[in-house]
């Protein structure tokens, strides 16, 4: 009796255990299934990239052309504009969003007064949660031809300008707008930052003579260095994102010059005009630049800053 | 900070105030504005001379919406929406966090999971090939092609898991020794210690499905399928209209223009009521998911 006492329960945990692993590959099942649909079927449907994909033939019945669509797409005058505009935006936003941000944490982190330091978080935060349906409708009505912005213009004398169907101004707008969406919500990592650095510092260099803004250059900028970096290295796979939802809201064949990026441009061309294999073809070569990016993204942080995205 | 009480640091001070309350109206003003034109009336929104006030109070615009079968119909589609995906994503999460969770050692095939879902999301078919998929599962022009494609957030599946890792072993051990199986160990161990970070991801996923305008362009060929932003985008912003009528001077354009932006404006004022409403928790929880995510494994 004693004997078996001792076992049993040992046996019962094996087994406990063996069904606990049966019970984790059971849980993952569902979520499995969603992506090998979702996300690894259309990797698979890659293949019409390399072929004359018509629908009604299907993956398996469509004519294969080798690399064809790649090279007429490295033909086409199109291409290098649109992966421009697309870097040039996308590092725009990633430059003016950050630093406008880090200021913002800076500058909000002196406010003593909570009533006032809680409005404006709350007021800031706001355009990050709403759709670029609605903020596009707001970028509308101030900077269209009698919007808001051109009638100071015009009240102080000066020419209305076009901004929403000028290729001057349709890239700063993307990007000012962007950024402007975005800078609350960004500079909530860097308060955290902030946070984080030691508060004895600040007061030995008071004690020693430094000014605030000495304080600011030589302590809390140091201090918040690594997430900054982090944060940089982290945001350069994004140099391929024009921002689908921004740009589709705001465009118009006018600025396809400069505001058009893969994203409209795939749907434009391969959905729209129904020229799949080579919106498929568009949007693989980005999607490999792409990974490639985080990659060396992955492994830029792990170097740099000991801590890495996945 | 900034310290002491002479002339120099209190003019510091009143220029950070200055800058910070200013960024902030910033942010404020251009939303209030349209709130003013949607309680507009027509002349006022055609003179353009609304600011932040609306100028001939009038509720008109508001009592069209109402009786816009179609507006409507494209609200509930994507209430509905935001219930199913809400519930999908939150199961799925939690399913796929539990085990991720778990050490190599204590589960073999971790590590090989965890690949996998890194590569979902590293990399994609793409655009084309995606909606190719779709349409040969005849999804098109249905609910469930604004539900199935997201039902795995692979970010709120990490973020989750990355929580989980911190709850403490001792009381996974406790309930080990009570017999619970795993099953019973995730919902009464681990989701009840996890409620911010659920409602962190719960926000996101509302918030998400709401504002997605995109699915609906693609996949819904039919108006009466489109969810609410996708319907409002199809009627308030055509640039191309406007940088037209903005260059030609074309009077009766103008016109049509102005009645729909006092419209459109009370359009987007409803739409965003519901996300208005769960802002507070919104902002309540969303830092602790930035923290929690931004460390991750």
């Amino acid at each position: 009796m004693a004997v078996n006492n001792e076992i049993a329960p040992a046996r019962d945990r094996k087994k406990d255990v063996k069904k606990a692993k049966l019970t984790y590959h059971a849980m993952l099942a569902p979520g499995m299934i969603f992506l090998l649909i979702f996300s690894f079927a259309p990797m698979f449907g890659i293949v019409m990239a390399f072929q004359d994909f018509v629908p009604a033939k299907g993956f398996f019945g469509s004519e294969f052309v080798g690399l064809e669509h790649f090279k007429y797409m490295f033909n086409l005058p199109d291409i290098g504009k649109v992966f421009r505009n697309t870097i040039v935006i996308a590092l725009g936003k990633i430059i003016f969003g950050s630093l406008l941000a880090i200021a913002f944490a800076i500058l909000l982190n002196e406010i003593r007064l909570k009533l006032v330091k809680k409005s404006v978080q709350t007021i800031v935060y706001l355009p990050h949660f709403l759709s670029w349906v609605v903020l596009a409708t707001v970028v509308v009505n101030l900077f269209s031809l009698d919007g808001t912005v051109n009638q100071m213009l015009n009240s102080f004398g000066m020419d209305r300008i076009n901004f929403l169907g000028s290729n001057t101004w349709f890239q700063p707008l993307l990007i000012g707008s962007d950024v402007w969406k975005e800078f609350g919500f960004n500079s909530v990592i860097y308060l955290a930052a902030i946070a984080s650095v030691d508060p004895g510092l600040h007061e030995a260099a008071s004690i020693d003579g430094a000014n605030w803004w000495k304080r600011v250059w030589h302590i809390t900028l140091p201090g918040m260095l690594p997430i900054i970096l982090l944060l940089a290295i982290l945001s350069l796979p994004n140099v391929l994102e024009g921002g689908f939802d921004q740009v589709y809201n705001l465009y118009s064949p006018i600025v396809y010059e400069t505001g058009d990026t893969i994203d409209t441009y795939v749907y434009r061309e391969g959905l729209v005009g129904r020229d799949y294999s080579f919106g498929a073809a568009v949007g693989l070569f980005r999607s490999v630049i792409g990974l490639i990016l985080i990659l060396s993204a992955n492994n830029a942080a792990k170097k740099f800053t000991e801590r890495k995205l996945f | 900070m900034i310290q002491g009480n002479s002339l120099s640091t209190k003019i510091g001070k009143f220029i950070i105030y200055f800058i910070v309350i200013s960024l902030g109206l910033v942010c404020l003003l251009p939303l209030w504005n349209i709130v003013a034109i949607s309680f507009s009336g027509g002349a006022a929104v055609a003179a353009n001379v609304v600011g932040l006030t609306p100028v001939n109070f009038s509720t008109k615009a508001y009592e069209m919406i109402m009786e816009d079968a179609q507006f409507w119909r494209s609200f509930f589609i994507s209430v509905q929406r935001v219930a199913l995906a809400l519930a999908l994503n939150l199961i799925l999460i939690v399913l796929m966090a539990y085990p991720l969770s778990k050490t190599k050692r204590e589960f073999k095939s971790r590590n090989i999971y965890m690949n996998i879902i890194i590569f979902a999301m590293l990399f994609s078919g793409g655009l084309i090939p995606t909606y190719i998929v779709i349409r040969n599962l005849n999804l098109l022009d249905t609910i469930w092609v604004l539900v199935l494609p997201g039902a795995v957030p692979i970010f709120s599946v990490i973020l989750i898991m990355n929580f989980f890792v911190g709850v403490p072993k001792s009381l996974e051990e406790a309930a080990i020794i009570d017999g619970a199986s795993p099953l019973q160990i995730l919902f009464k161990v681990y989701i009840p210690v996890s409620l911010p970070a659920l409602a962190t991801v719960a926000l996101f996923s509302i918030v998400g499905n709401w504002n997605d305008f995109m699915s609906g362009l693609i996949y819904m060929s039919q108006v009466s399928n489109y969810p609410i932003m996708t319907y409002i985008q199809s009627l308030t912003i055509d640039i191309a209209e406007l940088v037209r009528s903005g260059t030609s001077n074309d009077a009766l354009q103008n016109i049509a223009e102005v009645q729909n932006r006092n419209l459109n404006a009370a359009k987007i004022v409803i739409s965003t009521i519901p996300l208005l409403l769960i802002y507070p928790f919104l902002q309540k929880y969303f830092v602790t998911g930035i923290v929690v995510g931004s460390v991750k494994e």
